[in-house]
């Protein structure tokens, strides 16, 4: 048994021992989980992948004379303004202006809130525009200026939901070729798409948010930020394996950090034909291993999750509930699994190879006492459900 | 007898000369044309692969470099750019020819081999980053 402040005083000296998730399960097989709880005090768990659900707010400080923003658009990408005067938050999933979108189908969503964001992040100049009706004390209606993030007072990145734990496993049983936000997925079968970095996972590795909770401290694309809330649709209540595995998505986690100190390479705006534009993100989420329990669920391997593969030209659109079958990640790392008879080639939107950089990295600046790790100050929901939108019309029969 | 492929540039009054016929017909080349394209500037590319003995491919490539063409052995039409490239792996099922391939099973990392590819083009709106271009 260790505590927080235990591994700390540890991180702070420089002897901290720390290991990834992907290595830790070998460690323990070869130790025995009582010799190796004793002698980690850190496992680093990464993932590198698409999160729609993620977005910055940014303050531009007061020009001369000063606008209260209304309506403002970055490289034209229409950002929310309202809130206060140059305060601005820009969605990663939002489109430029004047893309065509899905008209000439498939569309191919060359730019929008994720590659403003990246640009941003690289230090590269963005054009704001920015217009407003003016009042006594907020005179300007217009401006156009060229900034880059060092002109930016403040740029913190605010993701309602990262980290998805576990994620369902996308094909297209039609006739015809689909675009969706897991790639071109071909007719019949042909390919499948999975979206997780499995065992390496943060929230795979601790399933019952033992440690990971409001507070936590987190490497937010190179940055250090923290879990600010459950993220959105998170639910604890899910069916799991018998080493905490959930059997769909289940826990989700809302992360924040300063874009400033974030690296561009773990910040890529994504562009997917037939679907929209995204942001990728790199993540990483250390785990404090606290007692012989935590570490157990760190040794999760990829042949122990399973995923749900879903249809996505019907059952995922309809919520129809239907499972083709269920893969382990074990199976669809070796390229091609076979389902009902029927080989199918593999594509995956997660970055396993970013994923173990990150890890990496996290490892590194945990050992060389550069990364503290922080106590939750409140525990995830644990049995919580989601709610479907239920359509239901108004008073005297209108939707309103 | 070997087979190479390269890449073709020439220039708007090379865009018309049957430079391929001559290749055929007086060094007897077998020809496999991948792409090609006249650009909006009405600058000629050309990727093709060649095959023959050596000799007749090396008469061959100096009398179109002659006629004035830019022949690049080294550059193909198609670029992948590493640092560019996040190593999802969705490209993966859409390069029929496994030129875009996995190098390191443990760590999932992406590849090109260029001498592989056949320029169908499936991976450049199959990835999420721009990492593969096309030259021309």
């Amino acid at each position: 048994m260790k505590t927080y402040a235990e591994i700390n005083e540890k991180i702070a000296s420089g002897s901290a021992v720390v290991l990834n998730a992907e290595e830790v399960s070998d460690y323990v097989d070869r130790k025995g989980l009582s010799a190796t709880a004793e002698e980690i005090d850190v496992v680093t768990t990464a993932t590198f992948g698409p999160m729609c659900s993620s977005g910055c707010f940014l303050n531009f400080g007061h020009s001369i004379p000063k606008i209260r923003i209304t309506e403002a658009w970055i490289d034209d990408v229409l950002t929310y303004s309202g809130i206060a005067a140059v305060d601005l938050f820009m969605g990663a999933s939002q489109l430029q202006n004047n893309d065509s979108a899905n008209m000439y189908y498939p569309g191919e969503f060359r730019f929008g809130g994720g590659h403003v964001i990246e640009k941003l992040v690289a230090r590269k100049e963005l054009q704001l525009c920015a217009l407003s009706y003016g009042t006594d004390e907020y005179p300007r209606r217009e401006l156009r200026t060229m900034f880059t993030i060092d002109d930016l007072n403040q740029a913190v990145m605010v993701n309602p939901r990262n980290c998805y734990q576990n994620y369902n496993v996308a094909t297209n049983t039609s006739d015809r070729p689909i675009y969706t936000y897991m790639g071109l997925l071909k007719p019949r079968m042909q390919n499948l798409t999975y979206s997780s970095a499995g065992q390496l996972s943060p929230l795979l590795n601790d399933p019952y948010y033992d440690t990971i909770g409001v507070g936590s401290a987190v490497w937010l694309a190179g940055a250090r930020g923290h879990v600010y809330s459950e993220g959105t649709q998170h639910t604890g209540s899910v069916e799991r394996t018998e080493n905490g595995v959930p059997a769909e998505g289940a826990g989700t986690l809302a992360l924040t950090a300063d874009m400033k100190q974030m690296r561009p390479e773990f910040v890529r705006g994504v562009s997917l034909k037939g679907y929209g534009v995204s942001l990728s993100l790199g993540v990483g989420v250390p785990i404090p291993i606290l007692n012989e329990q935590i570490l157990q669920y760190t040794t999760v391997r990829d042949d122990e999750i399973k995923a749900e593969l879903i249809d996505y030209s019907y059952d995922y659109p309809m919520k129809s509930g239907k499972v083709i079958a269920h893969l382990t990640y074990g199976q669809m790392k070796r390229d091609e699994v076979e389902v009902n008879g029927k080989k199918i080639e593999v594509s995956s939107m997660s970055s396993y190879s970013k994923a173990l950089h990150i890890a990496e990295l996290l490892k590194a600046e945990i050992q060389n006492g550069d990364f503290l790790l922080s106590e939750p100050m409140q525990k995830l929901p644990q049995n919580n459900k989601s709610k479907s939108m239920v359509l239901r019309e108004g008073e005297g029969g209108a939707v309103k | 007898m070997k087979t190479q492929k390269f890449l073709l540039s020439f220039n708007k009054q090379l865009a018309e000369k049957p430079i391929v016929y001559h290749l055929v017909k007086e060094y007897d080349l077998v020809i496999n044309i991948f792409r090609a394209r006249i650009t909006a500037d009405e600058e000629g590319f050309m990727v093709l692969e060649v095959s023959g003995t050596d000799e007749h491919i090396s008469q061959g490539i100096d009398f179109i470099r002659n006629n004035g063409v830019t022949v690049n052995a080294a550059e193909k039409g198609l670029r992948w750019d590493r640092e560019v490239c996040t190593h999802c792996g969705n490209c993966l099922p859409h390069c029929p020819v496994d030129a875009l391939y996995i190098v390191n099973a443990a760590t999932r990392e992406i590849a090109f081999d260029s001498d592989k590819c056949v320029e169908c083009l499936n991976c450049i709106p199959n990835c999420p980053y721009g990492a593969v271009t096309s030259v021309f």
